[in-house]
């Protein structure tokens, strides 16, 4: 079960045909998210198996979970900003049942979500996953 | 007159699309597109002509030796050698260098040594080295291009000291595209007795090349960037090196005689060719070859020129482009990232979706990027099989990805 945020995402997606604009809206919605402290960026949170660099910092407290994140590829970092939607403020046990690469199946980012290894998608669901598990 | 219309028809995946949209492929540096004539001999080799080279003497044995062994021929009238017994035919240029490396420089150097490269080498021409700096105690001496991108042969001549034992230089930068004048620098290096290690990986891609002209010792090509089969290529190891050099795989094949207690190699070229090659690879690899010669790669370096000022005149006229390394004598491969915070992978990613195949990232070329402060670009590099308006689609969604990421 997704967050209400992101199912804002797909009713805005729906309205969005030309892949032009859905990516013009993911990269916006990358610039929108918070910065990473340069503190955070350290190896630990480093997440390997992307192409670019991505930094994921994950906290859980009072049972809610979340995470901020950054990239230096604006689309990745975009993408990083979808899963925010997806997982931000879900209780733990919420968050473990999330189905992420269906959910974001549903935006037609279907690209991201194939074999490539390179654009670290799966390396970031990786993560969440682990630690939520 | 070099016809890109009718050329484009031996190729059948340029006709396909990707993303909807008709495939512009320029993603040629790391791999080349195959004609049909290369499809069809490698499926002929499989279906009629198939068995083990060297061994049998049955007729399918005998068929696919005859069909395997006349590409040594193929390849030293590419490479303008004078013998074809100076060529060893294998998997590519980094088995090639690597070859070189074990083979024969680790027989002639010692702690100390000094093998002279420059910058902008592919890692297939630096790693094999760094094998030898940690195992051996040999030192890397590391030639800088200037901020053009262009490499002095002088620059190369005068790294050269009392120690240094071997250069190994680029024919053409992968990244910049800048084509070095290894005919000097193997001028230079042989007055003082150092032979001279080229990676044509790119160069015999793009001119025709004669190694007795240029007169280096060695010279490595890679065959699925010739239009060939993946898995093949071959090496141009002059008579004298040749007798320098020892085995570098043992097994099948390179052998005469095998004993309890030794062994007698085969002949050169054969000794360096151990266990079973890439057969249909390499017998594609020689119809790939005679399919470039037929079309004259003089003609093909002439086309790719106009190409090489039409693209540069129009990737440069965008002011959010930045182009590394502006070469005086550059071949059909260009590297950019652009203004703003977009990161390479975002610009491939927006040129995929119009169809637009482009490298992004390092390129197998660290030291290169380290030198010009950067951590990733994208490449576009084209073959004689691209054209004017895929420069244009180029342009065009460069406009699109600043635009999206700007």
């Amino acid at each position: 079960m997704a967050s209400q945020a992101f199912e804002d995402i797909v009713d805005d997606f729906e309205f969005i045909d030309d892949w032009e604009d859905r990516y013009r809206y993911v990269i916006e919605l990358g610039k929108a998210m918070d910065d990473m402290d340069d503190a955070l960026k350290v190896e630990a949170n480093k997440v390997h198996g992307c192409a670019s660099q991505v930094w994921l910092h994950i906290t859980k407290s009072d049972d809610q979970f979340s995470f901020i994140g950054d990239s230096d590829a604006m689309i990745v970092k975009g993408l990083i900003a979808v899963l925010q939607k997806l997982y931000n403020g879900l209780a733990i046990s919420d968050a473990r049942g999330v189905n992420a690469l269906e959910e974001l199946g549903r935006l037609g980012l279907n690209d991201h979500l194939s074999a490539q290894r390179s654009n670290g998608l799966r390396s970031m669901i990786e993560r969440i996953t682990a630690s939520v598990a | 007159m070099f016809d890109v219309n009718a050329t484009r028809k031996d190729f059948p995946i340029l006709s396909r699309t990707v993303n909807g949209k008709p495939l512009v492929y320029l993603d040629n540096g790391a791999s080349s597109q195959k004609p049909q004539v290369v499809i069809d001999a490698v499926t002929k080799a499989y279906a009629e002509e198939y068995a083990n080279v060297h061994r049998g003497l049955h007729f399918l044995s005998n068929l696919a030796t005859e069909k395997y062994e006349s590409v040594r021929g193929i390849v030293a009238k590419f490479l303008g050698a004078r013998d074809e017994d100076e060529i060893v035919l294998n998997s590519g240029t980094t088995e090639g260098i690597n070859m070189v490396a074990y083979g024969w420089a680790m027989e002639n150097m010692s702690a100390g040594d000094e093998i002279v490269l420059s910058v902008m080498e592919h890692h297939a021409n630096i790693v094999p080295w760094h094998f030898l700096r940690e195992r051996c105690g040999v030192v890397l001496k590391w030639v800088d291009v200037d901020h053009h991108g262009n490499l002095d042969p002088q620059a190369v001549i005068d790294a050269i000291g009392p120690k240094t034992r071997l250069v190994a230089v680029t024919h053409m930068s992968n990244v910049l595209g800048t084509r070095v004048d290894v005919k000097a620098i193997t001028k230079g290096a042989h007055a003082q007795g150092v032979p001279v290690l080229v990676d044509g990986s790119q160069g015999a891609v793009h001119a025709p090349v004669n190694v007795d002209d240029i007169g280096c010792d060695f010279y490595a090509i890679t065959g699925h960037k010739l239009c060939g089969p993946s898995g093949s290529g071959a090496i141009f190891v002059k008579k004298e090196r040749m007798a320098e050099m020892r085995p570098f795989i043992g097994g099948g094949d390179m052998i005469k005689e095998v004993h309890k207690d030794h062994v007698i190699y085969n002949d050169a070229p054969m000794k360096f060719e151990a266990g079973t090659p890439g057969i249909v690879q390499t017998i594609g690899f020689g119809v790939a070859l005679d399919y470039l010669m037929t079309l004259g790669m003089d003609k093909i370096a002439a086309y790719e020129d106009q190409l090489t000022k039409e693209a540069a005149q129009k990737l440069g006229a965008l002011n959010f482009l930045h182009l590394q390394g502006q070469p005086n004598d550059k071949g059909a491969i260009f590297s950019f990232t652009l203004d703003g915070a977009g990161h390479a992978h975002d610009i491939s990613t927006i040129l995929d979706k119009r169809g637009i195949a482009v490298r992004a990232g390092q390129h197998c070329a660290g030291p290169l990027m380290d030198h010009m402060g950067i951590t990733a670009s994208c490449r576009a590099s084209f073959a004689f099989y691209n054209t004017s308006q895929e420069i244009d689609a180029l342009v065009d969604a460069l406009h699109l990805a600043h635009d999206l990421l700007g």
